[in-house]
């Protein structure tokens, strides 16, 4: 603290007396995550810091500038919306149609059996195919989703988890009917199980066969997929569900550092798979605090991979990650409201440096975005990028007092929630006694509560609130229809295959299972002959048994 | 709906509600513990068509700190009996808000193996929603289930205050769950609690700490010089895995076996029917005192007009007000 | 006693694949201090599982949280397995990403109000405690 430093300096005491004089508005004065926000800050807040060694330059260490020494100056961002609806026919689709409107990657949404590895036609589906993203249940549907679009072209990031390595193998069939070599695949797997054990909650199996597998597709990938990234490690849904922006990012961190040392477990050198790990951050509405997660993240990632894990290549150190904006930062009324919300905390991923970005669109609170909602949506980061000016020059919000000793707090705060997950055990110890998921609980109450009480404020929910607020947009419906059509084309797969092919390829997945070799050309086998996702996820549910949470509140 | 029908639908349930209970409808089942929880009045009402039929029921105490694994216990152990085709009924208390007096019951999660199967019956139970004490609650509780022909009744209870292990006690026979890493646990469980174990479990046994744990406990036993054919015995358990619940289920088994031909379930069942009493003695005058003779209200009123009031002075007006009313003779 | 100062019980939980269980769990929270005994059913629930839970419980209402789009399915399917085990009268809310027209729907086959983003939780405490106060006092009558 610099107390001393204030005392002496008679001008910062005469503004001290004039603020404490002013009339102050009677809010909070926090964060979204409730954090205290000082007034002012001044050089005296950073005279601990040495600016050359922990903000140095952008690609340099500890990269707090910006993993990249040219940035957005040589290539922008990747604009990727995040899309996937009914049928496979009908999201490719709308691949075409944003691939057409200048989207420069793609980004799968699965549906729901398929995130939890049932088929479309299992009963546990029923009402839920093609809902919440589009239903892939064989490498038929997977063929059918990127027909037209060579995947040696485009990079493709799915976000997929339990059922990842599987719905990977898919991919890289699908590439190589293509005729496509697996080295030239560029994209991502969420692939990420830690956060689906304390955030999402898509989990099958209990965590240490969900991890093995998770290796498994770090190691396929070091060896077969060099532009291909395994884990894209994600805080985005950890701050969904309701974290605060300093657990976001010491939960994501820790869940990246327990593969790092899983993988080094397997026999894997760091510096082999490290530079493919990439991470996920969500961009929430309190602008200058995302601005220093995303900032902080760059430099605590550095330090620990080179202090604690060892890493050598540059690449190893550098966080590179995606942004999308917070889809809890929306509202149901005055949804117009959501454009304007989206385009700052697009802005606040674009200025900490983001490397792609997913921007929602404004009716993600009444249903799946229309193809209108999701254009204006990709508008806005076109907008950012081509009229703002804010990509012209590199991290332009470095040195700024207030950024730079919110980027220190919150590298002081995760290394605090570190200390804490340590003291459990580590990360999967921690999931087992609900520690994560207790933390996250009770800061999304808390919030909560602050907004029941007027201490956070969303307009148009608890302030400047239109009665009988008429604003309607139409909205995407998914109908029983969707689900028909899936179903017809899942019967056609099961007629036409070859049953043997399906038997031994079933079959080899248990036996691996059972031992410890990689799984992924297994896998691959058996999408090649049409065995369905269900089917091999129900061998592996016979394998490694299923996990049940323990509510934690 | 129509307001008539919904009237309709809230009474059916409450219609010839033993011989729906006898004959297994769980509904019925259901909203007869609700009453027996709440000190329902209609619960005394029907007691005596069915008092006769009790007393076939297994009742299993099973108690211990928070994070022992008890709930993942339970659910080992119900499933080890529902394949020798034994029914199961379970009582799972938690302890309510102390601001709120509300409560967040999550144990049934813990048991989610078990759904569907008509052979169990689960019930969540918070501690401050019951009426005359926790004990006299579980105790009709488990009287219903038992009723409701299940073979086994579970009643499972954090292991913190005086009021839980009545709970414990008010069995036939009773499992202290304990767990390894738990810090000193012994020490820190509450009094009387150690005393009320028939078995011992130490769950979690792949955890460091167990060889540690099962010496304390033996120290324990050593200390209070429990001769040694009449110690509780003490074994492992990893609920999670069903790892040394069949051992432990035998056990029970034996234990039960052997009890009853000695007499000494009877006479503990003699002992329990004596608290039992007391216990419903002491809550309906409680009631009659504070509820039924408005005496709780005479007590705000008195300590709301603020002036000085002895503790003593206002305790003897309270009770000679009671008398009074009840025409009862005063103290010698 | 009287049956209006007895504990409202209320069973939260979240049918369906979908795992996004922060409202659930907020709205579990709530109500517990608004002084409710929350039976909290958790995650990947099937409609049976959590018609028999609601009826071995004996709870007032069931809440059910929805954000997949499957509401049109889970709801009429809870609300008639619920009425076909004798729990006919028992409240059934919920909340998550619904359109209008569809809470309009669900009202017409017994569904009680939905709720959607942007809900206090003293709306949701206040509608549980009338709704169940009304359904206990006509029950008496």
């Amino acid at each position: 603290m610099t107390t001393v430093d204030r005392v002496t300096n008679a001008s910062f005491e005469a503004w001290k007396a004039a603020y404490d004089r002013a009339r102050q508005r009677d809010v909070p004065f926090e964060t979204v995550s409730s954090a205290p926000v000082l007034p002012l800050t001044t050089p005296a807040d950073l005279s601990g810091t040495d600016a050359d060694a922990e903000i140095g330059l952008p690609g340099q260490f500890p990269y707090t500038r910006g993993p990249y020494a040219s940035m957005y100056r040589t290539r922008l961002w990747t604009m990727r919306q995040f899309a996937g609806f009914g049928t496979s026919i009908d999201t490719n689709k709308r691949y075409h149609y944003l691939l057409d409107h200048g989207q420069t990657g793609l980004s799968v949404a699965f549906d729901l059996p398929t995130l939890m590895g049932y088929d479309s036609d299992h009963p546990r589906s029923e009402g839920e195919v093609g809902k919440c993203g589009v239903a892939i249940a064989s490498l038929a549907d997977m063929e059918t989703l990127f027909d037209g679009i060579p995947l040696s072209d485009v990079t493709t990031s799915m976000t997929i988890n339990s059922p990842a390595a599987i719905i990977w193998a898919m991919y890289l069939v699908t590439a190589q009917k293509q005729g496509t070599k697996l080295d030239q695949l560029g994209g991502t797997t969420q692939n990420d199980i830690l956060k689906e054990y304390t955030a999402q909650k898509e989990f099958i199996f209990p965590p240490a066969p969900s991890m093995r597998l998770v290796i498994d597709t770090m190691e396929f990938a070091t060896k077969h997929t060099p532009r291909w990234h395994p884990v894209s490690v994600s805080g985005y849904h950890i701050r969904e569900a309701g974290s605060t922006a300093a657990q976001e990012l010491a939960f994501t961190l820790a869940d990246g550092f327990a593969y790092v040392v899983a993988a080094i477990e397997r026999g894997l050198d760091v510096d082999s798979f490290a530079p493919r790990l990439s991470f996920f951050f969500n961009s929430h509405v309190d602008f200058f605090e995302e601005i220093a997660k995303f900032r902080a993240a760059r430099r605590v990632y550095a330090k620990r991979m080179r202090d604690k894990y060892g890493a050598k290549n540059e690449r190893s150190l550098m966080l590179r990650f995606h942004t999308q904006t917070a889809g809890c930062s929306l509202t149901a009324q005055q949804p117009l409201n959501n454009i304007v919300r989206t385009t700052w905390e697009a802005l606040a991923g674009v200025l900490g440096g983001t490397q792609s970005l997913h921007t929602n669109s404004m009716d993600e609170t009444l249903a799946l975005p229309t193809e209108h909602a999701a254009k204006v949506a990709l508008r806005t980061q076109q907008l950012i990028a081509y009229e703002s000016g804010v990509a012209n020059t590199i991290d332009p919000l470095a040195g700024s007092y207030f950024i730079e000793d919110l980027t220190n707090k919150m590298e002081a705060s995760a290394n605090e929630i570190f200390d804490q997950i340590d003291e459990h055990g580590g990360v999967v110890p921690a999931i087992e006694k609900g520690w994560f998921q207790r933390e996250i609980a009770a800061a999304a109450y808390h919030y909560q509560r602050e907004l029941d009480a007027g201490q956070q404020i969303i307009v148009g929910v608890n302030k400047f609130v239109e009665q009988g607020d008429d604003t309607k947009l139409d909205t995407l419906f998914i109908g029983p229809e969707a689900e028909r059509e899936q179903l017809e084309r899942l019967a056609k797969v099961r007629r036409e295959r070859s049953q043997g092919a399906v038997d031994g390829a079933l079959e080899r997945i248990r036996t691996d299972a059972a031992s410890s070799v990689n799984m992924m050309p297994a896998f691959m086998q058996a999408s090649e002959a049409y065995c369905t996702l269900g089917e091999m996820i129900d061998v592996l549910r016979d394998e490694f048994g299923t996990y049940t949470e323990a509510p934690a509140f | 709906m129509t307001a008539a029908t919904e009237a309709d639908a809230m009474v059916r349930p409450e219609r010839d509600l033993v011989a729906r209970v006898r004959a297994g409808e769980s509904i019925a089942c259901a909203r007869m513990m609700t009453w027996a929880e709440r000190g329902d009045a209609r619960f005394a009402a029907v007691y005596g068509e069915f008092e006769s039929e009790l007393g076939r029921a297994r009742r299993i105490g099973i108690t211990g700190p928070p994070g022992a694994g008890k709930s993942t216990l339970v659910e080992r152990l119900a499933t080890h009996w529902r394949a020798q085709e034994r029914t199961i009924g379970i009582v799972a208390v938690d302890p309510s808000s102390p601001f709120s007096g509300g409560a967040l019951l999550g144990d049934r999660v813990r048991m989610s193996s078990l759904a569907l199967d008509k052979g169990v019956f689960i019930r969540s139970m918070a501690t401050r929603g019951v009426f005359g004490g926790l004990a006299r609650a579980t105790d009709d509780l488990a009287d219903v289930l038992d009723l409701y022909d299940r073979d086994d009744i579970l009643l499972e209870t954090v292991g913190v205050g005086q009021s839980e292990v009545d709970v414990a006690r008010s069995t036939d026979l009773t499992l202290v769950v304990l767990h390894p890493g738990g810090g000193d646990t012994i020490q820190a469980m509450k009094a009387g609690l150690m005393e009320v174990a028939d078995v011992y479990v130490v769950n979690k046994a792949d955890m460091p700490g167990l060889e540690q744990l099962v010496h304390q406990l033996t120290d324990t036993l050593d200390v209070r010089d429990v001769p040694l054919d009449e110690r509780p015995p003490i074994l492992t358990t990893v609920a999670s895995s069903g790892e040394g619940v069949a051992e432990l289920a035998e056990r029970i088994d034996a234990l039960d076996a052997e009890r009853r031909a000695s007499g000494k379930r009877d006479a503990r069942r003699a002992a329990n029917l004596r608290l039992r009493v007391r216990r419903i003695v002491e809550g309906r005058l409680q009631h009659d005192i504070w509820q039924e003779s408005g005496l709780a209200r005479t007590l705000d009123e008195r300590v709301a007009d603020g002036r000085t009031l002895s503790a003593y002075g206002l305790a003897d007006e309270i009770l000679n007000a009671y008398r009074e009313r009840r025409n009862l003779e005063g103290p010698a | 006693m009287q049956a209006s100062e007895q504990p409202i019980r209320v069973l939260v939980a979240k049918p369906g694949l979908d795992g996004h269980d922060r409202g659930a769990k907020v709205v579990a929270a709530a109500l517990r201090d608004a002084g409710m005994e929350v039976i909290y059913g958790g995650l990947h629930q099937t409609a049976d599982r959590i018609v028999e839970m609601a009826i071995q419980e004996d709870v007032d209402a069931v809440g059910l949280s929805i954000l997949s789009g499957a509401h049109m399915t889970l709801f009429p399917k809870v609300r008639a397995l619920l009425s076909e085990a004798g729990g006919g009268h028992i409240l059934l809310t919920g909340g998550g990403i619904i359109p209008q027209e569809d809470m309009d729907a669900l009202a017409e086959q017994g569904v009680g109000r939905l709720f959607g983003p942007g809900t206090t939780l003293q709306q949701l405490v206040d509608y549980i405690r009338d709704e169940v106060s009304n359904r206990r006092a006509a029950a008496r009558s």
